[in-house]
C-alpha cells in the first residue's frame, strides 16, 4: 500500500467572503478605529473637491453680488471655473500619505495580534493564499465603509457650509451627478489605500511557519 | 481506519534542529530517531528547554528540521509542496495545543467545523459532523458559545473535538492538560485515552503531566534535544512505583 498525499482545495470565494465578513464583524469596534482613518483622509478629499463642484454649478446663475461674494471669500476662479490649486492638491497629497502610513500601522498591528490566530489557521488547513485573501477581503470591506461614510461626510459638510456662507441659490443649482461621481471616486481611492496598507502585512502573516506563529506569547 | 495498524504512522530519522538567536546557535534537537506505530498512545516527556516542543512541531510537519527526514505515513515531509503540506495537517494531523488556541471570534461549532470547511466538506455535512464532535465530547448545548464564555476545560473539549475533524490518523496534543486544573485535565486525559481506544486514533502527546503516564503505550523522554530513553508501560509502572 503506497500512501498518498493530496493536495488542498482551494476554498471557494463564497466561503472565504463568509469567514472574512463574521471576522470583521466580530472585532468591529478594532476594524472601526482603522476605518476611522481612512473616513477622515476621504472626508477631506471629498470635502474639497465638492466645494469646487458646487461652486461651479452655481457660477454662471450667480447675480453678481454673490458672485463678488464667493471671490471675496477666498475661492479663485482660473478661466472661469473654480478647480484644485496647487496648494490644494499638496495637502490632499500629505493628507493621503499620512493615511497611508497609519493604515499600514494599524494593518500591522491588527496581524501582529493575530499571529496565533493565523498559525492555528495554517494547522488546521488553511493555504497561505486564504490568509492572504482574508486580510485582503477586510481590507476591502473596511475601504468600502470607510469610503463610503468619508465621501458622504465631505460632500454634506461642503453642502451644508456652502448654503450657510452663500445661501439657498447652492440647492437650487445642485450638481447631484458630479457629486456623486466624486463620492464614487473617492471611495475608490478609501479602497486604494486600505489594500496599500494591508498587502505588506499579509504577505508577512501568509508566510509564516504555522510553528512561529504559535510559539509568540499572548 | 488504520490499515494493518502495525505500519509506522510516524518515523523520524536523525532529526536535527538549529535555531539561529542573533549571534548564537541553538541546537534544539541533536539527531532524534523515533519510530511511532498506528494506534499508538505515545508521551514526549522532558523537562522545558529539552526540545520537547520542536520536536512536537517536528512530527507535527509545523517547522522543518534542519537536517534529517521526517516521514509522517511514510511520506517524506520535505518533498511535500505548500498545497500537500496544508492537505497533510488538514486531514492526517488534527492538534490540542496548551492554549487551547481556539479562534477567539468563533463560537465552539465555527471552529470545531473549519478543519471540515478547509478540506471541502459541503455545509449540511460539516454542520451534522461538527454536532456529532461537539456531542462527543459533551458540549452539544454550548455550540453558540465563543471561547471567552467557556472554561478552560470546555475550551479544550472544543479543541479536541476540533481536533477530530477529519478523522486524522494521528492526535498531536502539546501540554493538553498544562493550563488546566487537576479534575479537568484528568477528563482531558480519559477523553483522549477514550478516543485511542474507540478510534484506534494514534495520540502523541508532549508533555510533563506524570497523570499522563498511566495511559501511555510508551513514554518517549527527551533530554538536551535526544531521545534520552523509551519506556513500555510495564517498565514504566515499576519506575514510577520507584518514585512514589
Amino acid at each position: 500500500m503506497r500512501p498518498t498525499v493530496e493536495r488542498q482545495v482551494v476554498l471557494p470565494w463564497a466561503q472565504v467572503l463568509r469567514i472574512s465578513f463574521n471576522a470583521l464583524r466580530a472585532r468591529l469596534f478594532r476594524s472601526l478605529i482603522t476605518t476611522a482613518t481612512l473616513v477622515l483622509a476621504v472626508a477631506f478629499v471629498a470635502y474639497t473637491f465638492a466645494v469646487y463642484a458646487l461652486l461651479n454649478a452655481l457660477w454662471p446663475h450667480a447675480p453678481s453680488e454673490l458672485q463678488e461674494k464667493i471671490v471675496s471669500s477666498g475661492y479663485e476662479l482660473f478661466a472661469g471655473t473654480f478647480g484644485s490649486t496647487p496648494k490644494d492638491r499638496w495637502l490632499i497629497a500629505l493628507s493621503l500619505l499620512v493615511c497611508a502610513v497609519g493604515i499600514v500601522n494599524a494593518q500591522l498591528m491588527a496581524v501582529t495580534e493575530r499571529f496565533r490566530e493565523i498559525g492555528t489557521l495554517k494547522c488546521l488547513g488553511a493555504l497561505d493564499s486564504f490568509v492572504i485573501k482574508l486580510f485582503v477581503l477586510e481590507a476591502v470591506y473596511q475601504g468600502l465603509l470607510g469610503g463610503a461614510a468619508g465621501s458622504a461626510l465631505g460632500v454634506l459638510v461642503a453642502s451644508v457650509t456652502l448654503l450657510v456662507k452663500f445661501g439657498t441659490a447652492v440647492v437650487r443649482h445642485f450638481p447631484a451627478l458630479e457629486l456623486a461621481w466624486i463620492a464614487a471616486w473617492s471611495t475608490g481611492l478609501a479602497m486604494l489605500l486600505s489594500l496599500t496598507g494591508v498587502l505588506y502585512p499579509a504577505w508577512v502573516a501568509a508566510r509564516m511557519e504555522p510553528a512561529l506563529a504559535l510559539r509568540t506569547e499572548q | 481506519m488504520n490499515g494493518n495498524g502495525a505500519h509506522n504512522v510516524v518515523r523520524l530519522v536523525d532529526v536535527v534542529k538549529v535555531f539561529r538567536m542573533g549571534q548564537q546557535e541553538v541546537q534544539a534537537l541533536r539527531g532524534v530517531n523515533l519510530a511511532i506505530r498506528s494506534g499508538e498512545y505515545i508521551s514526549i516527556m522532558g523537562p522545558s528547554g529539552s526540545g520537547k516542543s520542536t520536536l512536537f512541531n517536528m512530527i507535527g510537519a509545523l517547522d522543518k528540521p534542519t537536517s534529517g527526514r521526517v516521514f509522517i505515513d511514510e511520506v517524506d515531509v520535505s518533498q511535500l509542496d505548500a498545497y500537500e503540506l496544508a492537505w497533510l495537517r488538514c486531514r492526517k494531523i488534527g492538534y490540542i495545543f496548551q492554549t487551547f488556541n481556539l479562534i477567539q471570534v468563533m463560537t465552539a461549532i465555527e471552529n470545531v467545523t473549519l478543519p471540515m470547511i478547509f478540506a471541502g466538506m459541503s455545509r449540511d455535512e460539516y454542520m451534522e459532523k461538527g454536532m456529532e464532535l461537539l456531542k462527543l465530547v459533551g458540549l452539544a448545548e454550548r455550540y453558540q458559545h465563543k471561547p471567552p464564555e467557556l472554561s478552560g476545560g470546555q475550551q479544550q473539549r472544543v479543541a479536541v473535538a476540533r481536533a477530530l475533524a477529519n478523522d486524522p490518523a494521528i492526535i498531536l496534543a502539546d501540554e493538553p492538560t498544562g493550563n488546566l486544573d487537576l479534575t479537568t485535565g484528568e477528563e482531558i486525559i480519559t477523553l483522549l485515552k477514550h478516543l485511542s481506544k474507540e478510534r484506534g486514533v494514534t495520540i502523541i502527546s508532549a508533555t510533563h503531566d506524570i497523570k499522563m503516564l498511566n495511559v501511555s503505550d510508551r513514554v518517549v523522554w527527551i533530554r538536551d534535544g535526544r531521545v534520552d530513553r523509551i519506556e513500555d508501560r510495564e517498565k514504566l509502572k515499576i519506575s514510577v512505583g520507584e518514585v512514589a
